[in-house]
């Protein structure tokens, strides 16, 4: 079982945290803290292992990373996983980051969290490994985005427009400010 | 402006997607906080209106926040109607949210049980996949009963994503909800055999999970995995195979007899590492598992250790590191076959990766021998004081006790060596967090090893002296505590006691327990001084030591501790006694003590007389327990429940203080108590009084715990039939300890100071030593017989010290129990953590085929009459998805199964007959309801059947294109190729949508770079994916 994943730069600025057990948020804080005072004081030519740290897990637990520039990318793992295959993994959804992105870098997730997440949904579920193969996770991938577009292009930019208008209360807004030229005010917005 | 205001307005209320937020958050870096703040309060805005798209996007936002540290718990209900949106994207942003901030315990999740529902049977496989990847996440007891069913019919879908999603979500129902696992489980082994490679290889992964908690429940698909172990090419799945069987095997050793040769195969073949490393892995759990009985396990220990050694070598830090840990596991049953690479362990404790100096100083154990112990701990000790980083140092001080303190001091030749590196490591190590341990090791030896004791006084006497206290060291100083004790104890072999005493006796801050043994061990000293002085008939030397003493121990008298406290006292007094004793003579009379005083001194001395002998930490178990006692009765009766006898005890309470005053035969004092108050027994007559005085003398002489006043032993203990009731501490019979001792010696003592220079002289007196070493041999053979005593151990260490060279012997005379052994470990149940969910899912899955089925059907009537657990109950909800509303019927009914049972489970343990009849009735109770849903399962699949053609032509045409792909990985434009051809075919038509949605993209990421360059670095994965996929 995985019991977390975490991203974090260089600094220990968090990128991506997605924990399979329970924490609350300062907890969490603290263990991606832990982690990265752990991860970022052994050089880029020592093993990829550490034993896990005093708030996660302990003696069960390891710590797998990888650092690829200015991220670390760290699994926690407990001993039903295997090591190397768990290093194959990291590297694994770097590749399809990498692929998502186009030449990915911490740019792409700090502005893209959220799609990050959803890429990392399709390799582990639920602290289980649930693909392997970086074909089938494209192909998910994409025909999911190809839902998000489709319904981003038929409704929901419209249904949004329309709300957006409606819920501002142009009548009353025009009012409260005013505004000696109504048409002219709303064909400026463009929206 | 007006206008502008206008927009700004529009902007803030609906524009701060969560891009800007985080470009806010990046521009804030001074005020982060204060910005968050102020855009959760924007959010709370966002969230009170209509809009879903205007909720959705505030919820990603809190998305990020939360990742930041920030609470979001608040949202819960709005997550919650965002998940419920009917828009795919909406859903799954809301689906995110929750699993990151969702926890099993929220009260919230009770809203969702039907929109969760809903979800999981959408027409839209994603929109499933994203709940079930949510629900993964936070699914609690409440949910995994209600949606165990919606999840077990999407085990049987006809879309292999959702199979395999579902397979992998049973496993986390099976953790909260344990009755699930009986009814899923047939259907979790036909995954074994599912079409689809991932869905196969999700149910592997799940039972393995399973299996490594309550592995003997899953013995029986041995078979199934061996068959998809030796056919399977999925790598990843054959490593949790092989996990798997690893954990199997103690269980059962002729698995592990059929396991080796496949295994020995793979070894040879792979060329995946993960995969060899693992086989390795499992290969040594099969030699341990049937550490006897192989004729020819030599040669695969011999070729796990060979590869080892090949891992070890490797360049790749990974693969040593991996190889070490895996040789740590051969080195306790194969200790000959790794002692042979000890030069590669050697050097991995010089490496650079601290990760791997640990491995390798876990291995050190087994590589240390009486040539290179010596050698090994200086090396040891040369690491010590270049490592950086206090819990490296703090390991290796551990070890290097661990290695010579290793089956009571085998290896240690010599003991003033092993004392000066403790003694080192004390003045390398001030900041550890091991004193006590230290502590221990100095008592131990001290104690165990006679002939080092002189050296052990002087030594520590020095650190007595040198020890300085600092903040750093608030565990180091247990230290002193040791160093104290053994001067005090072993007074009689300092050379300048006094000196000591003085040092003892100076003022210092230092914790409450330790003073007080300082003060302890200064009255020994003074025992001993003053016996000294008495020989040398010096009073004045006598007087002076006394007022020295009285006037330094006021120092103690007024210390905080309560205990130092009592001991000054104490101490205080006992030498004014004396004191005063020898004042009477030093007025009048010349020189010679008075008599009292020398009495005084004397029994003094006999004080602290006496052999102190280490006692086992379990010598408790020595005593055993007296006849008639028993632990377990009641001492007092407990207070009966119902009223009626509630008013008897009351009863008999009155009585107790009626009887007492009638025995007194003096009717008037009853009279005399004019308390208003009467009771009702001063009513009885005098003959209904006798009557229970009688019934209460009887029942307190039957009654063991009740001490009498009446002498009834005569002579001698002669009334044995009482003896036994009367628990006389001295009739506590007392067994006789197997006493045994067996001698380690030491080549020659040297009188050098530090360590390094034991060694010199050991190389030195290599050749020499062989006299010594037969001498030695010849000793350790006698080992003295059970009943042998200590005292008798001595006498035979001296004997031979005549003879030979000063030898050091340890005394491996412990108080111990027999049947006891040191390495009993008491707490082994404690290990268990009462809340690990796998302890619940310890259910015996009956695993078996359906002629046994069939062939027993004929009992069924007879047992569904005890229709077990809540199979039952499950699979007919299962049948009729729809039948909620009659929930609370069927709780009922789940009490009822609670309680059938355990009944049901106390019976099995009764009779082993039963239960196997019983796990027979269990199989037709589990088999024959869930035949209805596995029959549509059939129709559905019959019914898609045309569809799947399709579907398996491409999974089988898909192997070979990854077999081609995993050779070429290496090159990564080639594999780019097939990619493309992949993706042209299913994706031709958003090629152009995210051709443009990426321009963008790049114009977002130049518009970034100027600020912040680091950001811009390519992570640069230029290293291909190694070997498993």
């Amino acid at each position: 079982m995985i019991k977390a994943i975490l991203v974090f730069n260089n600094h220990g600025k968090p990128r991506l945290s997605k924990f399979y057990q329970y924490f609350d948020e300062s907890l969490q804080q603290q263990i991606i803290k832990e982690t990265f005072q752990l991860v970022s004081k052994r050089d880029d030519n020592v093993c990829n292992f550490l034993e896990g740290g005093s708030l996660i897990g302990g003696s069960d637990y390891k710590l797998i990373y990888r650092h690829y520039a200015t991220l670390y990318f760290v699994f926690c793992v407990d001993s039903s996983e295997s090591e190397l295959g768990i290093l194959d993994l990291i590297q694994v959804f770097v590749e399809t980051l990498d692929k998502c992105f186009e030449n990915v870098c911490e740019l792409d997730l700090i502005f893209h969290a959220d799609a990050v997440h959803h890429i990392l949904s399709e390799l582990v579920m639920g602290g289980m490994v649930l693909q392997t193969n970086m074909n089938d996770i494209m192909a998910r991938i994409e025909e999911q985005n190809k839902l998000v577009k489709q319904e981003a292009g038929i409704s929901a930019a419209p249904a949004r427009a329309v709300s957006a208008v409606k819920s501002m209360n142009i009548p009353q807004q025009i009012k409260d400010i005013k505004l000696p030229d109504l048409p002219q005010a709303i064909k400026d917005l463009k929206f | 402006m007006a206008l502008k205001k206008v927009k700004g307005n529009f902007e803030r209320m609906f524009d701060k997607n969560l891009t800007d937020l985080v470009r806010g958050i990046r521009n804030n870096k001074d005020n982060e906080a204060k910005y968050i703040s102020q855009c959760i309060e924007e959010i709370k805005q966002e969230l009170r209106q209509d809009n879903i798209s205007v909720k959705c996007n505030a919820v990603a936002k809190l998305t990020y926040i939360q990742m930041l540290g920030y609470d979001i718990s608040w949202a819960g209900f709005n997550i919650i109607e965002v998940m419920s949106s009917s828009r795919f994207t909406c859903k799954r942003i809301g689906y995110l949210a929750a699993s990151q901030c969702f926890h099993p315990d929220s009260e919230l999740l009770m809203l969702t049980t039907n929109m969760i529902r809903k979800d999981l049977n959408s027409q839209n496989q994603y929109d499933a996949g994203v709940a079930l990847s949510g629900l993964s996440c936070f699914i609690s007891p409440d949910l995994s009963r209600d949606l165990a069913n919606d999840i077990m019919t999407l085990m049987s879908s006809t879309k292999p994503y959702l199979r395999m999603k579902a397979v992998l979500m049973m496993y986390k129902v099976f953790l909260r909800y344990p009755e699930a696992l009986k009814p899923a489980f047939p259907k979790l082994k036909e995954k074994l055999e599912d079409p689809d490679p991932g869905v196969q290889s999700a149910a592997v992964n799940v039972i393995c999970e399973l299996a490594r908690k309550n592995p003997k429940n899953y013995l029986p698909l041995a078979p199934i995995f061996f068959k998809l172990m030796t056919t399977s090419t999925n790598n990843w799945m054959l490593i949790k195979i092989i996990k798997l069987f690893g954990a199997l095997t103690p269980l059962e050793p002729r698995l592990g007899k059929k396991l080796i040769e496949p295994l020995t195969n793979l070894i040879h073949s792979t060329s995946a590492m993960s995969l060899l490393y693992e086989c390795i892995n499992t290969v040594i759990a099969v030699l341990i598992s049937i550490s006897s009985g192989m004729p020819n396990h030599s040669a695969s220990i011999q070729l796990c250790v060979q590869k080892l050694r090949i891992l070890i070598e490797d360049s790749d830090q990974n693969l040593k590191y991996l190889g070490l840990l895996a040789m740590s596991k051969i080195l306790k049953t194969h200790p000959k076959s790794v002692q042979a690479h000890k030069d590669l362990i050697l050097a991995c404790l010089d490496d650079k990766d601290e990760s791997i100096r640990l491995r390798a100083l876990d291995l050190l154990y087994g590589m240390v021998s009486k040539k290179n112990l010596m050698e090994i701990v200086k090396r040891l000790l040369g690491h010590m004081e270049r490592a950086e980083g206090s819990g490296y140092r703090d390991e290796l001080l551990y070890k290097v006790i661990e290695i010579c303190g290793q089956s009571s001091y085998l290896y240690v030749t010599n003991f003033e060596w092993y004392l000066t590196v403790l003694v080192e490591l004390i003045q390398l190590e001030a900041g550890s967090r091991h004193g006590r341990l230290i502590a221990e090791q100095l008592l131990d030896v001290a104690i165990r090893v006679p002939v080092v004791r002189q050296f052990a006084v002087n030594e520590m006497t020095n650190l007595l002296d040198t020890f300085t206290v600092s903040a750093q060291s608030n565990s180091m100083y247990e230290v002193l505590y040791a160093a104290a004790w053994i001067v005090g104890e072993f007074a009689a072999e300092l050379e300048d006691a006094e000196k000591t005493l003085n040092i003892l006796l100076r003022p210092r801050q230092l914790p409450g327990h330790i003073q007080g043994v300082y003060v302890q061990n200064v009255i020994k000293l003074f025992a001993r001084l003053a016996t000294t002085c008495l020989e040398l008939q010096d009073l004045p030397g006598i007087v002076r030591l006394c007022d020295h003493l009285l006037e330094k121990l006021q120092h103690f008298n007024g210390s905080s501790d309560i205990e130092v406290q009592e001991r000054a006292n104490s101490a205080c007094m006992l030498i004014e006694m004396l004191r005063t004793q020898l004042a009477q003579n030093t007025d009048n009379s010349s020189g010679s003590i008075p008599p009292l005083a020398i009495e005084i001194v004397q029994e003094m001395a006999l004080l602290f007389a006496g052999e102190l002998i280490p006692v086992a930490p379990k010598a408790q178990r020595k005593v055993p327990l007296p006849d008639g006692l028993d632990l377990d009765e009641w001492i007092n009766a407990p207070p009966p429940d119902d009223a009626s006898s509630s008013s008897s005890s009351e009863h008999d309470k009155d009585e107790l203080f009626v009887s007492s005053l009638s025995t007194t035969g003096n009717k008037g004092g009853n009279d005399g108590t004019n308390s208003g108050r009467r009771r009702p027994s001063l009513e009885l007559t005098p003959e209904q009084l006798e009557r229970q005085r009688q019934a209460r003398l009887i029942e307190q002489s039957n009654n063991p715990h009740y001490l009498k006043s009446t002498p009834t032993i005569g002579g001698g203990g002669g009334s044995s039939s009482n003896a036994d009731q009367y628990d006389n501490i001295d009739d506590i019979p007392i067994t006789e300890l197997p006493l045994e001792l067996e001698g380690v010696s030491a080549l020659r003592v040297g009188i050098t100071k530090r360590s390094d220079k034991y060694l010199q002289e050991q190389q030195a007196a290599t050749a020499a030593s062989h006299q010594g070493k037969d001498g030695k041999k010849k000793h350790k053979k006698t080992k003295k017989s059970k009943k042998a005593k200590n005292k008798v151990a001595y006498n035979s260490s001296s004997e031979s010290e005549g003879e030979m060279k000063p030898m050091h012997i340890v005394n491996t005379t412990l108080d111990m129990p027999e049947g006891v052994s040191l390495s009993d470990s008491e707490d082994k149940d404690g290990k268990y953590d009462p809340n690990d969910p796998h302890r619940a899912l310890d259910i015996e899955l009956e695993i078996t085929d359906f002629e046994t089925i069939s062939r027993s059907s004929g009992k069924k009537s007879k047992e569904n009459l005890k229709a077990p657990t809540g199979t039952e109950n499950l699979a007919t909800t299962a049948s009729t998805t729809a039948a909620l509303p009659s929930s609370s019927s069927s709780k009922k009914e789940k009490k009822k199964d609670k309680e059938k049972s355990r009944e049901h489970k106390s019976r099995k343990a009764t009779t082993a007959t039963a239960a196997t009849q019983q796990i027979v009735g269990d199989l037709i109770d589990a088999g024959t309801p869930i035949a209805s849903p596995s029959k549509n399962a059939l129709t559905s699949i019959s019914v898609s059947s045309n569809n799947n053609t399709t579907i398996s032509d491409a999974a089988a045409v898909q192997p070979a294109a990854h077999h081609k792909k995993k050779k070429k990985n290496k090159d990564k434009s080639s594999t780019s190729i097939i990619d493309v051809d992949n993706d042209a075919a299913v994706a031709s038509a958003p090629a152009a949508t995210t051709k443009s949605h990426k321009k963008k993209h790049k114009r977002d990421k130049t518009e970034h770079k100027e600020k912040v360059s680091g950001y811009e670095e390519p992570l640069g994965i230029s290293t291909p994916s190694k070997e498993i996929f």
